[in-house]
Parts: structure tokens; sequence; C-alpha cells
């Protein structure tokens, strides 16, 4: 079973490639779980069809310990299995916590046991590295390969240098390895030549360059995958391609983040004056 | 393990002594402790090092911010109900450790053998603790309609952000009546002391002086602040007060009542016991109503004759000075004849102090009643100007631990603020340093005296080795330490089930359990089991 952390600045677009990833995984015949460590539990919205699902910890909440696998574990397309970990309201609480009380609660009941024949999980982590609950999935082994999401803007740049600070930190200790960048473009100028630039410097890879289609918008309002919404489309296609990459990926580094005004420079010289 | 009494403070060489101690310390680490040990010469009063951060690892007597403000100031007022927001164990060690004393009032109400905890889960650190906070306010006002409630946050709640402060005052409006809620996560500032400064800010901003109704007409009228009721020994103090005729409006906060401090700020005095808990309640009734402080120290019975006749001379009356002699004579007789047969079996004995921000100067006093001498003394959570004097004050320099403790801007009050002696007397009882004074402990030591702030636990055996004490006053922390040495020792935070110790009775009181500590030979008659046969056996092997 290979576990896989999707990080990547807020709204940079991890949810939807996940799913959209995990759907081209699902078609290859793998057998995949996702887990939504986002409060806001729109993870697995477009596996489900809907927000139909039960989070974790409002589960626990209301049903005390007595949990079953089930009543948080929901099948979605094509044999999927969608989690929500969920988590309180924003400005309350700790939902650092809550992941790691979520993620402890599926290990408690079973979700990674042999005999649920897991190819893959997936964690699908909120923004940036905020504290130690948010970097649960890369601590103590629970995700072994991390994917950033990032495009040619700098915030977004930033973000996954940092994010790849917080892997640094755990690469010796959990065994967390850095699996590629993957671009979904914004249509920055030179956005593919930087981001391979980018990945270089970090040493890491851009596994893949997933053009600006409106495609995928037009299956979010459907509630839907691309591959499931419009499977013959070609942003389908790059969805199957990216799954496949990462299936056959056996690139994992510790990556090397960088100083800011070294990554400025990478900007600078791709960016503003490519 | 057994001492050789045959030291007294003179044959030990304290320089030595020091630089023993330290040098089992990495270097850093012997750089800094030693800036909190001094040894009282006879050249002008050392500077020492306190309220900084401790020595990971030191194995310090300290407690916490909540523990200082739970614990120590707010949690000896009876007649509130006191909620503590966090889990439960934050809850359950602060629940009659410091056995303050409460007595009902005519309303009959007293919460203060009562425990109460939100009882924090898993769930309500993810979700948010404030839910259930305001279930418990309610359920507490449900059941018990007290006059007030308090709640104290502990560190999971400073972490996840519950905003206490919006919960107190919705259900202050709600309840109608007044929740007060203190930001006194445990782990702010360095020790204890930070919660007893959040703790008097918001005493201050929301009770003191807020209660006009009922008019005081006496002249003869004090507050008693930093005197907690330990064992009772806010009685004993208040017996002697009224058989001279001065009224106790309120204390703060042993034996304390919220209604009384409502209308505190209609005293004509404040009486200073505690410098270090409470001087900022002190200053901030000074500047918002005009009543003047004096630091007081009634333990040991020349300490509270001392005490009462500088409140004598405060009001300078000749019926109260009169009133006041005579209350002396007669108390101090009564309390020699009986602590003189004790005297005369602790003469000579030595004891170390090591306790509180006030308590090791205080009990010195007491002590030098029984003819005995305090060799060793320090604070566990004192700034320094309780050791040095109030003097050094401008000196201090804000570090971030401290600029962390908010410091309230006090204005005069528009309505309540009336001077209580005319500027000119005020002058002279200052310059007389009898108002607004503290000159500290170390000004009261004995010549050759080691002074050790926030002493650690290697520090302490080595102390007890080396100065051979015949008893030590701390804390619950190093209380077994000690008794595994054979030195006695008493708690100075809960008086170990004994008390009062305040006062002329207190002071008899004290008298008594140190001689039979002191003169019992069962700490003698102790051997570990190593010391009386070998734990290694061998055979020859032919």
């Amino acid at each position: 079973m290979r576990k896989v952390a999707i990080y990547g600045k807020g709204g940079i677009g991890k949810s939807t490639t996940t799913q959209n990833t995990v759907a081209g995984l699902a078609e290859m015949e793998k057998k995949v779980m996702v887990v939504g460590c986002d409060p806001k539990a729109d993870s697995t919205r477009l596996l489900l069809g809907g927000l139909a699902q039960k989070s974790v910890l409002d589960t626990l909440r209301e049903e005390g310990e007595d949990v079953d696998l089930d009543d948080v574990r929901k099948p979605g397309f094509s044999d999927t299995l969608c989690v929500e970990s969920g988590g309180p309201e924003p400005g309350v609480g700790c939902a650092g916590r809550g992941i790691i009380t979520s993620i402890n609660l599926l290990e408690s009941l079973g979700a990674y046991d042999e005999k649920e024949n897991l190819d893959y999980v997936f964690y699908d982590v909120l923004g940036d590295v905020v504290c130690g609950g948010f970097a649960m999935p890369i601590r103590e082994g629970k995700a072994q390969e991390i994917y950033i999401v990032v495009s040619g803007e700098m915030m977004a740049m930033y973000a996954a240098n940092n994010i790849c600070k917080g892997i640094q930190k755990y690469a010796d200790a959990g065994g967390v390895r850095l699996g590629g960048l993957i671009c979904n473009s914004r249509k920055v100028d030179n956005e593919e030549e930087m981001i391979e630039a980018f990945a270089e410097k970090l040493g890491t890879q851009m596994i893949y360059f997933l053009p600006r289609d409106n495609m995928v918008q037009r299956a979010e309002i459907h509630r839907k995958t691309v591959i499931d919404y419009d499977p013959v489309s070609e942003m389908a296609g790059h969805y199957r391609l990216l799954a496949s990459r990462i299936d056959q990926n056996d690139m994992f580094v510790k990556p090397k983040p960088m100083h800011t005004d070294e990554l400025e420079k990478v900007l600078m010289d791709y960016g503003l004056f490519g | 393990m057994t001492l050789k009494k045959s030291s007294i403070n003179q044959t030990v060489d304290k320089e030595k002594f020091v630089k023993e101690v330290v040098s089992v310390y990495p270097n850093k680490v012997a750089k800094k402790r030693l800036k909190h040990m001094v040894v009282k010469s006879d050249c002008e009063s050392p500077e020492i090092e306190a309220n900084v951060r401790t020595i990971p690892g030191i194995i310090t007597q300290r407690g916490c911010c909540y523990a200082g403000c739970k614990g120590v100031v707010i949690g000896p007022i009876g007649d509130m109900v006191h909620i503590v927001h966090g889990p439960i164990g934050c809850s359950y060690y602060a629940w009659n450790t410091r056995r303050n004393m409460f007595r009902s009032r005519e309303d009959g109400q007293n919460y203060l053998n009562y425990c109460f905890s939100t009882d924090m889960q898993d769930s309500d650190v993810i979700f948010g603790g404030e839910k259930k906070l305001r279930q418990a306010i309610q359920e507490a006002y449900d059941i018990f309609k007290p006059k007030a409630i308090s709640v104290h946050a502990t560190c999971p709640v400073g972490l996840i952000g519950d905003d206490i402060q919006a919960v107190a005052r919705d259900m202050t409006q709600k309840t109608g009546t007044l929740v007060i809620a203190f930001n006194c996560e445990g782990y702010k500032g360095v020790s204890q002391s930070g919660g007893h400064h959040i703790a008097n800010n918001k005493l201050f901003e929301q009770v003191v002086g807020k209660d006009d109704s009922k008019h005081v007409e006496e002249k003869f009228v004090v507050n008693i602040l930093g005197e907690y009721n330990i064992g009772g020994d806010a009685w004993e103090i208040e017996r002697v007060f009224a058989k001279c005729g001065i009224r106790i409006l309120s204390t703060f906060s042993g034996d304390g009542s919220i209604d009384e401090m409502r209308r505190s700020h209609q005293a004509n005095l404040n009486l200073v016991m505690c410098h270090r808990s409470i001087n900022y309640m002190a200053e901030m009734m000074e500047t918002a109503f005009g009543i003047p402080w004096i630091k007081v120290n009634f333990i040991g019975v020349r300490g509270m004759s001392k005490s009462l006749r500088k409140v004598a001379k405060y009001f300078d009356d000749p019926e109260l000075d009169r009133k006041v002699e005579e209350v002396i004579a007669e108390e101090e007789s009564q309390a020699e004849q009986l602590i003189s047969v004790h005297r005369d079996r602790l003469k000579g004995k030595t004891a170390m102090l090591f306790v509180g921000g006030s308590r090791a100067h205080h009990y010195q006093e007491l002590f030098g009643d029984l003819g005995m001498e305090t060799t060793v003394a320090g604070f566990e959570f004192a700034h320094r100007d309780d050791y040095e004097g109030r003097h050094i004050i401008p000196t201090l320099k804000p570090d971030a631990d401290s600029r962390n403790i908010e410091e309230l801007k006090v204005e005069p009050d528009k309505t309540r603020f009336r001077p209580r002696i005319s500027p000119q007397r005020m002058e002279e009882l200052t310059s007389e340093q009898l108002l607004g004074a503290y000159e500290g402990m170390i000004p009261d030591m004995n010549q050759g005296a080691m002074i050790i702030d926030d002493v650690s636990h290697l520090e302490l055996e080595e102390l007890i080795l080396s100065f051979k004490p015949d008893i030590v006053c701390s804390g619950i922390k190093d209380k077994y330490i000690i008794e595994k040495f054979g030195v006695p020792s008493k708690q100075l935070h809960n008086y170990d089930y004994s008390g009062p110790y305040a006062g002329f009775r207190g002071a008899v009181n004290f008298a008594e359990d140190v001689d039979m500590m002191i003169n019992n030979p069962a700490w003698k008659l102790i051997h570990a089991p190593w010391d009386v046969e070998p734990t290694l056996r061998a055979e020859t092997v032919a």
C-alpha cells in the first residue's frame, strides 16, 4: 500500500487534483482510499457526487467511542473509499488535533488493514503545513510520499518551499519523501519551465504539468471528476497520465528547500524577465 | 543518612560551597545559577538574579501561572464559585491544597470545598471548549446561585484560543451574576508570579470599588492584602485587630468575600502581607482611590507588634496608640509565657527557608522569636525588589516574559478618589519609609547568611549536607527530599494540617510544632537499609 499526501497552498486545487487523479488510478483498477484532512470536509465531494459524507470527528462526537468503519467511510466513484476527517468551524478549537484524533481512529478501526487490500491511501491536507496537527500525515510514517500542487504564482511557490521544510524535518524520523511537484497551471508566463527549474532546485521533479481547462470547473459544478463527467475529454487524458506517472514514479527524495532570496531569483530568472 | 550536628552558619565556607555546587552544572548553567546565589556581607546589599526563566532540568520548586492565579490569589475567595476550564488534573491538584479557610457570612454561601472543572476532553480541544464552559457556568449558577463566578484558563484553552472573556461577558449578562475570566494559562511567564498579577488586574477592574451602597463611617478601617488565611492565619490577625478597635473591611483573599472586596475601596489603609503576590493591587488602589499602603508582617510575636505599631502610627490617634500598646503588652506576655519553654529547647538551632515570594522573609522573624537563626533563605518566584527592596524597581528592565503580563494603566477614580491624609503627612510618612515601602528580605538577614533564588534540587541537597539545618521550611515538592536526609520539613504553603501561625497565638502554635519536629528523635532513628548493612555481598569461590 502506498501512502500519499497531497499538500499545497490554499486554493491551488489540491482537492480537485487529488480526486481527479484518484479517479484515474481507480480506472486502472487500483483500490484507493481518500482521507480528507480539511475541516471543511470537501475533499471527497467529486468522488461521492456531493457532500454526502459525515466526518469522522462529527461521528465521534455524536456516537461517542462506538464508531464503525462504515459510519465514516463511504464508497465513491469506481469503488474508491472516501473519508472526511472534518473538524471545528473556522476560528475555534484545534483542527490539527482533530486530524491526529481522526487518523488514529481510522487506524484503530482497521481502515489500513491488509484485508482492505488497499493499493493507495491519499491524504488531502489543508493549506500550508500550519502546525503539528497538520503535519500529522507526514509524521510517524502515516504518509510516505508527498506531492505538492503548485503553480507559477509566487505565493504558491513560497508555500511549496515551506512544505518542503516540513518534509525535510520529518524525512529522517518518519522516512517520508517528496515524490514531485504537480503544476496546476494558472497560465503564468514560462510556467512550465519555471516549475521545472524550481523542482530541480528542490532536488525533485515536476511530475506533471496540468494545463488550465474549464472542463475541470464544468465537471466540478456537476459534482464529478473529469474522468467521470467527460471520459473522452482532453483533460481526462491529462489526469489519466498524471495517475500513471504517479503509479510508475520511482523518484523519491529528501527535498532541499531554498532560502527566500534563492527562490526569488528563480522567479526573476524565469518569470518576470523570462 | 545521619548528619552530625556540629556546624552553625559561620563554619561553612560559602564561597567554596557555591563553587562546588555549581561545578557539576554545565558551564552555561553554572554561570546562570551563580547569579541566583549571594552571601550577605558587611558591604551594601548584594544584587541577586530573580524572576527569570528556570533552567530546564534543575528541578525547580516553582509553580505555573494558573497556580498563581487560581491557586493563590483567587481560589481562597470563599463565596464565589471557581471554575477551572481545562482537563481535570489542573483542577484536582489545585483543590484545597493550600488549606485556605473561609467562614461563611450571613448569607451562608461557602464554596471553598468544591472543585469545579469543565473536564475538557479530546473533542473539546478539537471543536473548542466555549460551549462546554457556557454549560458549566450555567450549571454552577443554576445549582448554587453564587454571588460571582470565576473562570480560570489552563494551557490548552490558550492554545486553542477559546474566547473565555466573551463567554464571561455573555454569561454575566445572561445570569445577572458577575463572571470573571482569567487568562492565566499555565505557560505564561516564568513562574506563578505572572498569575498573581493577572489575578490582581481582573479583581481590580471588575470587583474593587464597585459597591458604594454601605457607607463606612469608622476611621480605623483597613484592608489586609496578601493574607491567604492558611490554617486560619487571617482569623488570628482579625482577633487582635478587633481587640485594638481596628476594623478589617476586606481581606485579599484569605477568608475573602467578594462582597467585601467590592466595598474595599472605602478603607483608609491597605496592609500588605505578601508583597509579591499583591503589591499590584496596593499600588492600583492607591492611585485610583487614594488609599496608602504599609508593608506589614504578622508572622512572629515581634513582627506582629511591629506591624500593629505601624498601623497606629499611620492613624496618629492617642487613644488608638494606647489601645494598641495595651493589646501588645497583654498578648506579648501571654505568648512569651507559652513560647519560652520551647525557646529553651530551640535556642541556637538553625533553619532554612525556601518558599514563596514573601514567606521566606516573614518566617525569619518568627524563628528569631524562638532563638533560632536562619542560615540560608530564598524565594521561589519573587522578583528582585522582594530581595533587595523597592528602591531598585526603577532599575528593573522588562524582559520578554514580563511584557507578556499586562500592566494596567490606572487613573484616579473620578468619584471615589479621596486623599486619606494631608500631602505633608503623606510626604513625612513616605520619607520615613512607612508608606509604600518595602526593603526586601536581604537587609533583615544576618551577616554571612546565604540567599538562593529558585533553589534547585541539587543545591537543596548540598545545602542540607553542608549547613546541616535543624529544620527546612519549603513546599510539597521538596518536603520528602528533606525528610529523607533525616531533617524535619515544614510546608509553609499549607502548614501540614496545622496552624494558624500568624499573630501572637500563631507564633505559639509554630513554636510548639517546631519544637516537636526538631526535638522529636524519630528522624534520627530512621536509617536507610544501606546505611545499616551492606547491600553488596560476596562469597569467596574456591
